[in-house]
């Protein structure tokens, strides 16, 4: 009893010291210190109390999208398109905060609103091309997530360009009303994370306890049994999509409203890349995403550090983030392996 | 229009499209056995990275593709052993490396950004590169270009006119008959994806060292989701393959040349640089879509049928899906 607890232990943490491991040796090759470079990323990521809310911020971009490809993954499905999906969230959001000159209540939520529905529109298209056209939704969700970014840029270099004309910058600050309020001088919206908390409770719910999660499971599952039982499939999909990209678009509502209080070109930056991953270390299991969230976010706000303090690029944060993934998957396959064999040998004993 | 003007360009999209069709046709040889590598994105930009620094340091353009090669054959090989040993969804691994050598590619790039260095020297066929029109096309290049035509070829006789290659396509469509007639499906699976992915590796160097010459941040932009998508489009058939890679060269360098026009100052340079994908999701509406169907019953059946058999190709049944030996 006692072994097989640790087992269980050592297999939760096998995973992560491979990650270490790889990244340590990657860190070698490059003739840097790796106990240094380690160092930055943590002092990076908590060292000041500024830095720790930094920290909350990025996590709450990243549970939003994270529990939103929950549900595409439940379905089945690889909403790849999620990155473009938080860029038009952030279009749509900029569009009314420079649009309407309403007092802050009634903006900042028609903001949210408006950039949910933007991500739905653009997770929903992903999802007519894959219904309706046979696309697969990974090549309608990429080639989607590149137009968000063409037309993102399009949009800060022409209609939106800032009166300065500096446009890497991104566009002009947004009117006070449409910035969502932070904590004192840190850069965090306490809004924004009860806002991640709770959606990420209401999608918990949803999934496990609505005929609607249900379904979308047994289509995740099994699409053709699904279908055999009635399933409507089309339209759980369609509702599936547009679930995430609602999510995702809040998402790059809060980044555009509460981050930068303005429109900028890398408004996303990977970040919904990293919601995928995120869902697939959490297993699909809203529950866990925002851990792992934190997690993946204080490396990335720490991982700068690499580059300001040691000339290294900051991408040695994905490097961690990716490897951890890849290490996961591999020792869950592992184990499948090894508990074969060892059903096996014990079936070959029953018969002896 | 100025015939010297028009060879020329036809010249450089020739070479222009050479990664595209190495990637896509090590592409291909994967799928054609049954495994998706989805990393092609990831790989492409590391072994592109990685055939370039190597070429830089040691000076010799050869050790550079021959790193190349290596990494991304092994790349391949991971996907392998994770979705046919362990079992696990092709494409979740394939999505998790896609990530990760992109920002291995930036971590370890780093010191290689923006230098000058070396790059496959010209080699024009003696006599061939002569033939008005052909040669300067064709014929007038860099080795790898002709590789990257020869790929082609040898790809397309081994999948169709060879023993081992209709194995291949055995393992690929029916693994279960394949495995009752003595062949060993895995092991055939885990050398064809490796065998693409050194395809693939060929490819990123091709770009580093002969058409975007160095390295720099995010240096490959998305071709390798352009290649995977060109393998759909082009029915896991070599030559279709081959067609829709130059297509898609003719598409870019139109689109350069246009952006170069006076009169097209006024269009954004974001619409010509998100083109590319549009075009992408336009090519997959079209051969997949049933519009297409019901367009073609308009047509006369014969020719119908002959349309519907060129532009249409179908995966092999076997694709993505693990098989247990037992």
């Amino acid at each position: 009893m006692k072994r097989s607890r640790l087992i269980q232990i050592g297999m939760g943490i096998a995973p992560l010291l491979l990650a270490l491991l790889f990244t340590t040796l990657i860190l070698m090759v490059m003739g840097a210190s790796p106990l240094r470079a380690y160092g930055l990323l943590v002092s990076g990521a908590f060292g000041r109390a500024a830095k720790v809310a930094d920290v909350v911020a990025a996590s709450v971009v990243l549970v939003l999208a994270g529990v939103g490809v929950s549900i595409t993954f439940t379905a089945g499905q690889w909403n790849v398109g999620i990155e473009g999906q938080i860029i038009l969230g952030a279009i749509f959001a900029t569009f009314v905060a420079r649009n309407v000159p309403w007092p802050q209540v009634p903006l900042l939520t028609l903001m949210l609103l408006a950039g949910a529905a933007g991500g739905a529109v653009w997770a929903v298209l992903a999802a007519l091309l894959k219904v309706f056209g046979q696309v697969h939704e990974i090549f309608g969700g990429l080639g989607l997530n590149y137009l968000a970014q063409g037309l993102a840029i399009w949009l800060i270099f022409n209609p939106w360009r800032p009166e300065d004309g500096a446009t890497m910058s991104g566009t002009d600050p947004f009117p006070d009303p449409a910035w969502m309020p932070r904590l004192g001088q840190y850069r965090v919206a306490p809004l924004a994370v009860v806002l991640a908390l709770v959606t990420m409770g209401v999608v918990y719910f949803l999934l496990r306890g609505t005929r609607w999660g249900l379904e979308l499971k047994a289509m995740g599952k099994n699409p053709r049994s699904a279908f055999m039982l009635g399933v409507p499939s089309t339209q759980r999909l369609l509702t599936a999509f547009a679930a995430c990209g609602a999510l995702a678009g809040l998402a790059g509502a809060i980044r555009a409203s509460a981050r930068y209080g303005r429109m900028v070109p890398e408004i996303s930056g990977g970040q919904g890349y990293l919601a995928l991953l995120i869902a697939l270390l959490a297993s699909y299991q809203p529950q866990w995403v925002p851990a792992i969230a934190f997690f993946f976010a204080a490396v990335g706000v720490g991982s700068p550090q690499l580059e300001l303090k040691m000339q290294l690029d900051s991408s040695l944060g994905g490097v961690l983030q990716g490897s951890i993934v890849l290490a996961v998957l591999l020792v869950a396959g592992w184990r499948g392996v090894f508990s074969r064999r060892l059903l096996r040998k014990q079936r070959a004993g029953e018969e002896v | 229009m100025d015939t010297d003007f028009l060879i020329q360009s036809l010249s450089s999209i020739v070479a222009a499209s050479t990664p595209l069709i190495l990637a896509s046709i090590g592409e291909t040889i994967s799928e054609k056995g049954g495994v998706i590598n989805l990393s092609l994105d990831g790989s492409l930009a590391l072994s592109a990275m990685a055939g370039f620094a190597v070429a830089f340091t040691t000076g010799s353009v050869i050790l550079g593709f021959a790193a190349a090669m290596t990494i991304a054959a092994l790349v391949a090989l991971l996907i392998a052993f994770a979705s046919i040993t362990l079992r696990q969804e092709q494409v979740a691994v394939g999505f998790v490396l896609t990530m990760l050598c992109a920002d291995l590619a930036d971590f370890l790039g780093n010191p290689f950004v923006r230098q000058p260095g070396p790059s496959v020297p010209h080699w024009p066929i003696p006599i061939l590169s002569d033939v008005p029109v052909l040669g300067p096309v064709l014929f007038d290049h860099n080795p790898i270009v002709y590789v990257s035509m020869l790929s082609v070829v040898v790809v397309w006789w081994w999948i169709y006119k060879t023993q081992p290659g209709l194995k291949l396509q055995g393992v690929g469509e029916r693994p279960e008959s394949a495995f009752a007639r003595g062949v060993n499906v895995n092991r055939q699976r885990y050398l064809y994806t490796v065998i693409g992915g050194a395809l693939v590796g060929l490819a990123g160097a091709s770009y580093s060292l002969s058409i975007k010459l160095g390295w720099s941040h995010r240096h490959t932009a998305g071709i390798g989701w352009i290649a995977l998508a060109i393998v759909i489009f082009g029915g896991w058939n070599p030559w279709r393959v081959m067609a829709g890679s130059y297509l898609f060269g003719l598409l870019k360098t139109l689109g350069s040349v246009l952006q170069r026009n006076p009169a097209f100052a006024n269009v954004p340079t974001q619409i010509f640089s998100s083109a590319p994908f549009a075009l992408m999701i336009f090519a997959l509406l079209l051969i997949s879509s049933e519009g297409v169907d019901r367009l073609l019953t308009l047509l006369p059946k014969q020719l119908a049928r002959r349309i519907d058999r060129a532009i249409r190709g179908r995966p092999p049944a076997g694709l993505g899906k693990p098989f247990v030996q037992k």
